[in-house]
């Protein structure tokens, strides 16, 4: 119980997707305009990394991983199929995404344009992946740290954007270098925000 | 002092607009305002009127921290002289020591950082201001005294451009400048801003010179070492090694009463910051896992820059929240991710800078809930209103 909960605390603070490996930055970047729309962008991440992991994390541990085959047929011990965890990974990723973008419309419609392209390019997104990948790197020992990290995960990428919306919406009448206006100058509170989150760094849990 | 005035008015027309030197016209105007009040007014109508203008206000903050320099520089020769053995010094031979280290450093730091301010202010045609006088004098004060000069000069560049230039100078900054100068510095060289070298100016063999944080972390991490703090109310006078504005919470707190009694700092964020670092240091108590923990959560308050950041870096005003219970969110947090940091992350042992970074991130999010909260409260007051009507 303790290692789940450190690894959900570790994914938000530690190692965040945004601010430690700079993941998921192009929604990020794009959608941060407004608090409210970066809060409704946030939770749908949070519930497709949520959704995604653990199922990968299952796909990982019975189809790709070396060996995994052998619940089949003991012949399949040496079979690695993890060549192939890419294409499984975006498909499962992808088929969320549709999943969320259902549901979005059909409950917020509001949200649903204001998020435009960006919501199905949440299939794109890098965290998401990323979130996937470091999954079948870091070997996580069940489906409970993997939903955990999946969710932490989600969360530090929520925290972030919504932070960084909230300073946007402060800066806008800021007289700001005009070459610096709009991309520019989020880039910059990136660093910055990514240096008052090296605090973290460190921690050991 | 009436010749200066004609001089002034002599070569002014050559600053204005088709004038010789029309490019330099901000640097004329930061000099003429710095040395007379300036005669312009508001053409349209204005709102607020108040004696107390930006120049006035920096200069009261300057002037609260004087305290806290005095001693610091009284401190560094102090230390000095502790750490040599050989040889002692009376008051004003410490003090003496004390202001020829740390005279360079206030130096350094106004003139590159004004140095760079005015070269933005030409380029992009606008007044100089006055933001920088106070960061100025803080990034000195939150340096270690063995800092070499180009580092704070590197630092300072960085924090202008970085920390305020590019969002449009002061006013405008989503992080303290002094506070990013430092943390640049801590995270570019971290060698020369921690440990125990750095702490005492000239260090002699007599000592270690490490912080009381500096040796609390250490009672950690080796293993069977106990964990011998100074005396509580030394901590509190400020006869410990560390950065040169912070070890003497005694005149912090003069600077503090200074801040409140011109009502330049809000006093919600001072005692919500205590409060949350008390808080912290009472749970950390109650757990008591190890020797760190066990610190009374009171010689939390005076060691390393708890008192210092809470007085002049957590009431910045520019970068704190705005509305009165999002000041108490504020500060509540930055106590308690302070002492979080110090007893939790071995590779820090100064939680303070990095939590008031941290929340400085927050800030304009807590703004953004308050009033969210306040309008739904509104509108819920309305409601009912109408339905009672």
């Amino acid at each position: 119980m303790q290692e789940i909960i450190n690894i959900f605390v570790k994914s938000i603070f530690i190692d965040n997707m945004v601010f430690a490996y700079f993941l998921g930055m192009c929604s990020y970047l794009a959608v941060s305009k407004t608090v409210n729309t970066s809060v409704g962008l946030g939770i749908a991440v949070i519930f497709v990394l949520g959704i995604t992991v653990p199922v990968d994390y299952l796909l990982n541990e019975y189809l790709l991983a070396d060996g995994a085959l052998v619940w089949l047929d003991p012949s399949f011990a040496d079979v690695d199929l993890s060549f192939l965890s890419f294409i499984m990974f975006i498909a499962v990723i992808a088929s969320m995404v549709q999943l969320v973008e259902m549901i979005i419309e059909k409950f917020s419609p509001a949200l649903y344009s204001s998020l435009g392209i960006f919501l199905p390019l949440i299939a794109v997104n890098c965290a998401i992946l990323g979130g996937s990948l470091f999954m079948q790197e870091r070997e996580y020992q069940s489906i409970a740290e993997a939903t955990s990290f999946g969710l932490g995960s989600g969360v530090g990428w929520f925290i972030a954007i919504v932070g960084i919306a909230a300073i946007r919406e402060k800066i806008r009448y800021s007289n700001v270098p005009a070459p610096l206006r709009g991309l520019g100058i989020t880039f910059i509170i990136t660093g910055l925000m990514g240096m008052a989150f090296m605090m973290f760094m460190g921690i050991q849990l | 002092m009436k010749a200066l005035r004609n001089f002034l008015d002599k070569i002014k027309p050559q600053f204005e607009k088709g004038g010789k030197f029309a490019k330099l016209q901000s640097t004329f105007e930061a000099f003429e305002t710095f040395l007379y009040v300036p005669n312009r007014v508001t053409l349209t109508g204005s709102h607020i009127r108040d004696a107390n203008d930006l120049k006035r206000t920096m200069a009261l903050v300057v002037l609260a921290m004087i305290p806290a320099l005095l001693f610091g520089m009284w401190n560094v020769g102090y230390q000095h002289f502790l750490s040599t053995a050989a040889e002692t010094g009376d008051i004003w031979q410490n003090f003496w020591f004390g202001c020829i280290r740390v005279f360079p450093i206030i130096v350094v730091s106004y003139v590159v950082g004004l140095g760079t301010e005015f070269v933005f202010a030409q380029i992009r045609g606008h007044e100089v201001n006055e933001g920088f006088l106070v960061s100025g004098m803080l990034i000195p004060l939150v340096m270690p005294p063995d800092v070499p000069l180009w580092m704070v000069a590197v630092a300072t560049v960085f924090a202008v451009i970085f920390g305020k230039e590019v969002f449009g100078g002061t006013g405008m900054n989503i992080l303290n400048p002094a506070l990013t100068a430092r943390a640049f510095l801590f995270f570019a060289y971290p060698k020369n801003m921690s440990g125990d070298q750095v702490w005492i100016a000239g260090q002699g063999d007599a000592v270690s010179g490490a912080t009381p944080l500096g040796d609390a972390l250490a009672s950690t991490t080796t293993p069977g070492s106990s964990l011998t703090l100074p005396d509580t109310m030394d901590m509190f006078y400020g006869f410990m090694p560390g950065s040169i504005g912070e070890t003497s919470t005694l005149a912090i707190l003069i600077g503090a009463v200074i801040l409140l009694f011109t009502g330049m700092a809000s006093w919600r964020i001072m005692l919500s910051v205590f409060v949350g670092g008390l808080l912290m240091g009472y749970i950390f108590n109650w757990v008591g896992a190890n020797a760190y923990m066990e610190i009374s959560p009171w010689d939390h308050m005076v060691m390393g820059g708890f008192a210092f950041g809470a007085v002049f870096m957590a009431t910045d005003p520019v970068t704190a929240t705005q509305s009165t219970k999002g000041k108490y969110i504020y500060g509540f947090l930055i106590g308690f991710f302070a002492i979080l940091v110090r007893v939790f992350n071995p590779a820090y042992p100064e939680g303070m800078m990095l939590a008031i970074l941290l929340m400085n991130v927050f800030a304009p999010l807590i703004d953004h809930y308050v009033i969210q909260a306040n309008v739904k409260k509104r509108r819920k007051r309305w409601a009912a209103a109408q339905v009672a009507a």
